[in-house]
Order: structure tokens, then sequence, then C-alpha cells
């Protein structure tokens, strides 16, 4: 029994991690972003097309905490673009495998995206990978894979997913 | 919003010729239209797509030229084919996914059969069931082949054309051109990958974009931002002789040594921000000539880009008047290494829908696109670098603007 309760324990960080992730992107809090990760993290948006036909292109593509936060100071000093908030929707979050304090996590998103105009769109859907671990008791994304199924991006894409 | 019917017909160019462009040729159904038909379908190359992408006999992909839907396979022989993805009989697509392998296509409506040079093969019930129906005396299936498209390849480039007198690809390139794209496909390339990416503009905006070499450091602030070395950034712009196509060229704009790059002296004073990993930058040397950027455009719709090692191809594609779709192929060489295609990885995070710099692209022809509503009798104004159309060895300047304009009048007939 108490093995149990120790998963579920578990189980509620990495759901607690997942929800506040998503919610440090969706509230614009964005220099919080990289906090998410171990230090040597890996950070990858890559297409379901891509992914599935073992193709290694990514359209963002971190391998360090240090370059996620490059990624936060040009999305607010260097890159230029229509200003838009995002609203994530975040489902089916499942602890997939357990290897060595590291945990295989998968979970669906759903992004929709609102511009100045108003209108919001479904931006972006697909599904997260991620590894995560415990530092102490707190989880963190040692690797975050984004397996988008929406292949074509609308405009662009700057905001982290 | 479109214009009348006869606004095609009847649109006259400004007479300052290509430094003035009217904004109804992005925003008028019939121009479009007519664009589909004398340059996409008229006597253009247009990209296909690359050997290594169908290298099998069976092997197809399919994609676009202009927005018409083709598929490109491998015959049974080696040939590369291309034809029209629409069945003879009732119009259907006769292949459905972006790419495989595959002896014949089967339309699904009607299961009419074609092989992989596009010819028909089988027709079910031709004769009819039990001596009822069946297609009538004198029915010529090999008249009912899909549409051909006539191929050439180049460098391991796939090009098609619908105007089977087309002029032969290498002449449409030019030596100037050839040169430079046997220098990014130097070697035996492989696809590292797919990015799509759909604009909310007219293509034309997007390939004028390509071709805009004035906007580059002045709408890409990334490199100026992190105070890349840009301090030796000699570079200018190479037109073919006809202007339709175009070289953007810049040396050693990027210092990929990572130490001096964290000596400051070597940043731009302006600078107020540093790369917390700057193995962003890290990257080698493949190019003899020292050129570090090199966007290439071939008209009507491909572009091909060296921006340090991340090197695509990207093909544009036209869908209506106010909007249009870039694939992009990112491609490395066979031989690379482990490392060599990390820095690869790496380096692919300046380019493509989420590039450093490349994203504002994405955004720009929008802008465009909003601002001109409603005004079809205005025009821009492209005069940066004079009104000419020819090579020069600086980069703000708008001359090969000017250059795509010029044979895009020639082919509409304006």
């Amino acid at each position: 029994m108490q093995q149990i309760s120790d998963l579920r324990e578990v189980q509620l960080k990495i759901e607690e991690l997942t929800h506040a992730y998503v919610q440090c992107i969706d509230d614009n809090r964005l220099e919080e972003w990289p906090e998410f990760f171990t230090d040597d993290c890996l950070y990858q948006i890559i297409s379901r097309e891509n992914n599935e036909r073992n193709f290694p292109a990514s359209i963002i593509y971190c391998d360090s905490k240090g370059m996620l936060k490059d990624r936060v100071t040009a999305h607010r000093q260097a890159n230029i673009f229509e200003a838009h908030v995002y609203r994530h929707i975040v489902s089916s979050i499942r602890i997939v495998g357990c290897e060595n304090d590291t945990y295989t996590v998968h979970a669906n998103y759903a992004v929709f995206q609102t511009r100045v105009n108003g209108y919001s769109e479904v931006y972006n859907v697909g599904k997260y990978i991620d590894k995560i671990v415990f530092e102490g008791d707190q989880p963190k994304f040692k690797e975050k894979k984004v397996v988008y199924d929406t292949l074509v991006i609308p405009t662009l894409l700057v905001t982290p997913i | 919003m479109s214009i009348s019917k006869k606004s095609a017909e009847t649109l006259t160019w400004p007479e300052k010729g290509e430094s003035r462009i009217p904004y109804q040729v992005y925003m008028d159904e019939n121009i479009y239209e007519g664009e589909m038909d004398k340059i996409f379908r008229g006597s253009t190359w247009n990209y296909l797509g690359l050997e290594v992408e169908i290298p099998n006999p069976g092997d197809y992909k399919t994609t676009y030229v202009g927005d018409t839907p083709v598929v490109v396979t491998r015959d049974s022989n080696g040939e590369i084919r291309s034809f029209v993805n629409r069945c003879a009989h009732r119009g259907a697509t006769v292949c459905m996914d972006s790419c495989g392998n595959t002896k014949t296509f089967t339309c699904v409506y009607h299961a009419w059969v074609y092989d992989a040079q596009g010819d028909l093969k089988g027709v079910p019930f031709k004769k009819g069931v039990n001596g009822q129906g069946g297609m009538p005396e004198g029915f010529d299936q090999s008249k009912l082949s899909l549409q051909k498209i006539k191929v050439e390849t180049y460098s391991g480039i796939i090009f098609g054309t619908f105007d089977h007198s087309m002029e032969p690809l290498q002449t449409y390139l030019g030596d100037k051109m050839c040169g430079y794209l046997n220098r990014i496909f130097q070697k035996p390339v492989k696809v590292l990958g797919y990015q799509r990416q759909l604009m909310n503009n007219n293509w034309k905006l997007y390939f004028e974009n390509v071709k805009d070499s004035y906007h580059a450091s002045l709408l890409h602030l990334f490199f100026s931002t992190f105070g890349v070395n840009r301090l030796s950034q000699k570079g200018g712009i190479d037109l073919d002789e006809t202007g339709r196509h175009h070289v953007s060229y810049t040396y050693g704009s990027l210092n990929e040594d990572l130490e001096a790059y964290k000596q400051s002296d070597l940043r731009s004073f302006s600078s107020k921000y540093t790369l917390e990993d700057p193995s962003l930058l890290v990257g080698r040397n493949e190019f003899p000539d020292g050129i570090t950027l090199a966007i290439q455009s071939l008209f009507p719709g491909m572009v091909v880009q060296q921006i340090h090692n991340a090197l695509a191809v990207r093909h544009l594609v036209p869908k209506g008047i106010d909007s249009c779709e870039l694939i992009w192929t990112y491609l490395g060489f066979e031989d690379d290494d482990e490392e060599m295609t990390k820095i690869r990885l790496k380096q692919s995070n300046l380019v493509g829908p989420a590039g450093f710099v490349s994203l504002e692209d994405g955004g720009i022809g929008e802008l465009v696109q909003k601002g001109i509503v409603g005004a079809p009798h205005e025009e821009s104004f492209v005069e940066m670098g004079g009104t000419g159309i020819e090579s020069q060895s600086f980069r703000v300047t708008e001359t090969s603007i000017r250059g795509f304009w010029k044979h895009y009048r020639h082919l509409m007939g304006y």
C-alpha cells in the first residue's frame, strides 16, 4: 500500500508540474519558464511527420537551460511579431515508464492562440513526451519533446508550447 | 477581395516600370488565376523535389506546381516522372499520401489504375457486366493518361514544367545560378526533415521578401541584439541575365569562435544582451569561398538557403490571393558525422517558422496584405539602389525585386 501511495504522490507532483508549466506560458511569465527544466535539458518542438519518419529537424531545438533563456531574451528583446496570447488545454497526463529515477510522461495538449484582432484559433495540437526527474522533491523536465500534429504552423511560432 | 472580372485584362502597369507595383496584383482573383496559368503552368521550371527523396523505383511524393497538385515518381526504369494528381475520369486525386512506394496509382473513386509514368492501365467494367454497360466502341485507354509534366534535374534537384517546348532547365537557370546550386549541392545531400508554414498573404509578397536584402538588418534584430559579430559583413546581390533569379550573399557575418564571442571587444558596442549559451553559433566552415549567408531565389517559387550550416530548400505554394504555404526541406550531407548533424540541428533555431532570424518573414507579408485593403490602384515605391535591374556589390538595394517584376510582366503580358 505504501508503494501505491508513493506513486500517487509522484503522479500528483508530475501533474502539478505540467499544469504549472502551461499556466506559466499562458500567463506570459516566460522569464520563469526555463526554471521548469534541469540545467542540461533538451527542449524540442518537432512535427509529428518528422518524428514518425525519424527526421531530426525541429522548429525549436534547445539542449541547455541557457538556450531556453536565450529564447526568452530574443522573444522579449529581438524578435518582432504581432502580440498574441496562448491558452493551453492539457489532458491525459500519464506516467508511461520509469527508469533510473527518470519518469517518462505523455500528455496531450491543445494551444488556442488569440491575436490582437481578438479572434481565437486552434493554433497547435499535439503531444508532450517528457522525461522528468526529481531534484529533491521538485520535479523538473530533463527532456520535453513537443510533437505537434498541426503540421502547418500559422504565420510563425515564437512563444514556446 | 476581388475586383471586377475585366480587371486582369485592364491592368496597366505604372509608367515608372518595375519600381512601382500596383497593389491590385496582390488582391485580384483574375490576376491570380492568370498567374497559375501563365506562370506556374506556363513557361517556367518549378521545383518538384530532390532526387534523394525518391531514390528507388516506385518511390513517389506529392507536391504542387503553383496550386496544382502533382505527383513525382521514379518509374520501374529509374526515370523520374511527374503528372498532375487528377484522375482522367472524374478529376479526383489519384494519390492521397505525401510519399511512399507503389507500382501503380489507383483512383479510389472508380479504381482506374495508372502506372508510375501516369499512363492508364486499367478501367473496371470496361466491357460492362454480362454484356450490359461498359465503355462505348472506340474507347481509347491510351488517350486517357494523367496530364504529364516535363521533368529535368540539375544537381540532384527535380524541376518540372507544363510547357513541353520549354527551354532546357540549365538554360533557364543560367550559368551563374547553376554555379550557386553546385555550391550547396556539392555532394550527396540527405533530408533532415520538413517544416510547413501558412502565411496570410499573397505568394508574391513572400517571394519579394526573399529578394529584399534591404530589410534584413532592419526587421531581423537577433544578430544585432546579441552582438554577434557583423564587423566584416561584405556582400552583394547577384542576378542572372534576365533578372528573374537572384542570390544574396554575405561573407563571414557570424563569428563562429566561441572564445572570440565571449570576449566582448568583438561584439558591437550597441548590443545590450549576450547569449547565455553561444554554442548555437558553433559551426564549421564547409564552403571554401567564405560565404556564410546565401539566399538564392529561382523564379517562380523556389528558395535555396545557406545560413551558416543550416541548409534548406524552401518551396512556396500559392493558396489563393491572400494565402500561401511555405514548405522547408532541411538538408545535411550524406557524409555528415554525428556532431555535424547536431550543429545543423542547433543552427536550425535560426531558421524556419520559429527561426531567430526568419520568423518575422512569416508575419511581414500579412502586414502588407492588411495594409493595402481597398487600395488596388495605389502602388508601392521600390527605388532602393536605383530603378535598374543589375547585380550590385552591396545589399541595401531592391534590385532583385525589380528583376522579379520584369519577368513577371513578361509572362503575364503587362
